[in-house]
């Protein structure tokens, strides 16, 4: 029996949930199990160095064990384990609430759509990579002229024989200048229709011609750039899938990266404050009642649309196992990243002046941080595709409406 | 938890869908309408429900029931919502028998709970004395007399209240105004003596009645529960009527957003479907997230009732207020989607509109629902 089969015994599960349990004990440093600051998240990479020792222990421990992405096949590094196995740990270190000991494009989204698409010399090449925390991976979808229409891509490799030629930009590539490569998506074909042009491409951020320009967002962070390709060769190995037929792997990868977003706000590097516990410490309470109305329904409003959001993550997950489809992991994004802007409003209003501080005296560290989350949780219904891309894909690909 | 409907589960759905759309379609509910029926439903429908054992659908084998369990209940209110089949399924099946399993006496329920499963003995829940959802907010009166009680006072809103073999009554055997405490509920025979019925014709075309008892003698053994202890019965089967209604509703929403999507894919406008309009679209797909949130609290709220009933409170409010939002929606949505004709007796849309209305104030409206669960929440 293999470990993964093994798993579905819900005895075994237990057990190994115990294991689990015990080993995390064991092996999770105490400074590891505290909420993590942005200066604390390792990404790893070439340059990249640990931002102490018990990160750095913490990391090769979980590396060592395979858990860094338990349910990745164990040929490449990962884990080999079953998707309630997978779960199991999840659950186990956020009861502890230790920390992601690796963070970055590569574990959440290239990895997932290489293990689909790559061939087996790149997944040779790059999957152990990713796990071992040695290459730091940015996303290049977007460019100045195409965010939602993605599909219009304008940024070309032209085939030079043995190799492809890249010539054009690419923006929002978050982190670029402190990535090792890059995954693009390039236009390899100018006459053919949109989609069909378009190929995925892995290019080394060290190649010469390749230079990065920060963005600073309203969050004050800025951790995005714009990055830009001036005759960059890029070897033909480097083409994940076919040639052409980069949208198939595009899409995958953006099933990956929305999906992390739905989940959002559960691994975030900020103080993350609960409306009701704040509420509690802001608000005015007479009889056991919040006694602005107005606030006390929008929190109710708020706590329920979160406790149906969890649901339906739980739900998603046994569907998948039970082999059940649904329209549920396709509303999620929007749902997930909706909420998450609602809570911010919702904490700015429960806290009143408190919430405005923008830095200095006056302000506790999770009052700042709630006003810089609130300014970032713009960007989360518009990264990934935008809140209203998301309507457009559920009206297209769940309810069949007719295209204009 | 238990998120995802199981073999059994997913072949009673597929039975029940049949049946109904079969046996009773929408149009059934406009024939009970204009033909005024006495009842305000088909009381051959109802037996031959009863012999698919749906009256028995909760109950343990003991008493002669299936034992499926609140899903496989939840899975029938969904159908009986997508057809707006009216039976006395909610009222005597799931809040009647509930109040019976959960307070009865031994033999009440060997009496009782066989008689409810066969269709022989329909229950009706006399609660509400005002025309919002209260439940603690009773004045009628059971006062202690030698070997019994004699019950004053007036209910409103009782769903199937003039067609019930006997009435569940809640009334206040001691103290006064808006507490649990001091709550009994009794059994009384509709045909008692001192009982008047009015019948109320209603939005959706099912039964309500306002009932008046008038010195109403009701000996010892009518009691249902302890004596002054109503509560601790009464809250349970609101909680589990109000799940059992969300899942009516999410068929009644489900069904009108079909029909709805449906339309979009057929009707021409300015040279286009007019589903191709983004505006439409937009509010559909909207509409759609809503629905998977719905059905996610929906499954949740029916499985807490067999699996964690201390969890049971949280998850009826949060499912009575989540599909009482949705199902406004959805019905509003339809109807304006559907343009002129959505307005029209002749569209079976505006049928589901006044169902759902109905359906939004049973056993308590959004804004009492917020209210319940921010309470439990603590603040
Ligand atoms: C914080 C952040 C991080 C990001 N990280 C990355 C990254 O790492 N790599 C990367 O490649 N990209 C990244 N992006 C880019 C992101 O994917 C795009 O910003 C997004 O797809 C929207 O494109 P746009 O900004 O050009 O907006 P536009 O497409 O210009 O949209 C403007 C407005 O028009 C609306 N709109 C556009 N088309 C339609 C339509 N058909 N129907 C209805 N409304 C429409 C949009 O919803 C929006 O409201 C990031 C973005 C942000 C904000």
């Amino acid at each position: 029996m293999s470990a993964a089969e093994r798993s579905n015994n819900v005895q075994d599960l237990e057990q190994f949930r115990l294991e689990v349990r015990d080993w995390l004990q064991d092996n999770c440093p105490e400074s590891q199990r505290q909420p993590i600051t942005p200066e604390e998240q390792y990404y790893g990479g070439r340059d990249s160095s640990f931002p102490s020792d018990d990160a750095r222990i913490w990391f090769e421990r979980m590396r060592d064990k395979g858990w860094i992405c338990p349910e990745w096949p164990s040929e490449y590094g990962g884990g080999g384990l079953s998707p309630q196995q997978g779960k199991v740990i999840k659950e186990e270190m956020k009861a502890i609430r230790a920390r992601a000991p690796l963070y970055g494009h590569g574990i959440w989204m290239l990895g997932p759509a290489m293990l689909e698409f790559g061939n087996e010399a790149q997944k040779q090449e790059h999957i152990r990579d990713i796990l071992n925390g040695t290459i730091r991976w940015a996303q290049g979808y977007s460019e100045p002229g195409s965010g939602s229409d993605l599909a219009s891509l304008q940024c070309k490799a032209e085939d030079k024989g043995d190799y492809y030629l890249v010539n054009g930009s690419k923006t929002w590539t978050t982190s670029a200048d402190k990535a090792d490569r890059i995954f693009c998506l390039v236009r390899t074909d100018p006459d053919a229709k949109k989609q069909e042009g378009i190929s995925f491409l892995l290019i080394d951020m060290d190649d010469p011609g390749i230079s990065t320009t920060p963005i600073e967002l309203i969050s004050g962070e800025s951790e995005f750039c714009q990055t830009f390709f001036d005759d960059v060769k890029v070897p033909k190995k480097n083409l994940v899938g076919e040639l052409n037929k980069g949208w198939s792997v595009a899409k995958a990868l953006l099933v990956h990266e929305r999906k992390l977003m739905s989940e959002l706000g559960s691994d975030s590097p900020r103080e993350i404050v609960v409306p009701n516990q704040a509420a509690r410490q802001y608000l005015d309470f007479e009889d056991g009642k919040i006694s602005d109305h107005e606030l006390r329904s929008k929190l109710v409003e708020y706590d329920m649309e979160m406790h149906a959001i969890g649901l339906t993550h739980f739900r998603t997950f046994e569907e998948k196992i039970a082999g059940v489809r649904s329209a549920a992991p396709l509303i999620m994004k929007y749902a997930g990243t909706e909420a998450e802007k609602q809570k911010s409003e919702l904490l700015l209003a429960i806290m009143g002046s408190q919430g405005l501080g923008w830095e200095g005296e006056g302000f506790n560290r999770a009052e700042l941080d709630t006003l810089r989350l609130w300014a970032m949780s713009y960007a989360m219904t518009i990264a990934g595709g935008t809140s209203e891309v998301q309507l457009n894909l559920i009206a297209k690909n769940v309810l069949e409406l007719p295209q204009g | 938890m238990t998120l995802v409907l199981n073999e059994e589960q997913r072949l009673l759905q597929d039975t029940a869908r049949e049946f109904l759309q079969s046996s009773a379609p929408v149009t059934a509910l406009r024939a009970l309408r204009d033909n005024k029926s006495e009842t305000g439903y088909d009381n051959a429908l109802w037996q031959q429900m009863t012999e698919l054992g749906w009256a028995s659908i909760i109950l343990p084998e003991q008493y002669g029931g299936l034992d499926f369990g609140f899903l496989g209940l939840g899975v029938l209110m969904e159908e009986a919502g997508r057809t707006l089949s009216a039976s006395p399924l909610f009222a005597s099946a799931v809040v009647g028998a509930s109040a019976i399993l959960i307070g009865g006496s031994e033999s009440q329920k060997e009496t009782l709970l066989p008689a409810i499963a066969a269709g022989e003995l329909t229950l009706a829940l006399g609660l509400e004395e005002s025309s919002r959802h209260k439940p603690t907010l009773i004045a009628t009166t059971a006062e202690a007399r030698e070997d019994g009680f004699v019950i004053n006072g007036r209910k409103t809103f009782v769903l199937d209240g003039h067609s019930a073999d006997q009435l569940l009554v809640a009334t206040r055997s001691e103290g006064e105004g808006n507490t649990p405490k001091g709550i009994s509920l009794f059994l009384v025979p509709r045909q008692a003596e001192g009982v008047t019925v009015q019948r109320t014709i209603m939005a959706d075309s099912r039964n309500a009645a306002n009932i008046s008892f008038d010195n109403v003698s009701v000996d010892r053994h009518a009691l249902v529960g302890d004596l002054g202890y109503g509560w601790h019965v009464l809250e349970p089967v609101l909680d589990r009527g109000r799940v059992a209604l969300a899942a009516e509703m999410m068929g009644i929403a489900l069904e009108c957003f079909e029909r709805t999507v449906a339309y979009l894919k057929y009707r021409e406008q300015f040279g286009a479907l007019i589903g191709s309009f983004q505006a439409l679209q937009h509010r559909a797909a909207y509409m759609q997230t809503q629905l998977e949130l719905a059905r996610s609290v929906i499954l949740q709220a029916l499985s807490s009732v067999d699996e964690s009933p201390e969890q049971l409170p949280l998850l009826a409010s949060l499912a009575k207020a989540r599909l009482n939002d949705l199902v406004q929606l959805v019905t509003n949505e339809a109807v304006q989607m559907h343009g002129g004709i959505g307005v029209t007796d002749e569209l079976e849309i505006g049928l589901f509109l006044k169902r759902a209305r109905v359906a939004m104030q049973i056993f308590g409206d959004t804004g009492f629902h917020k209210d319940r669960y921010a309470t439990l929440c603590g603040y």
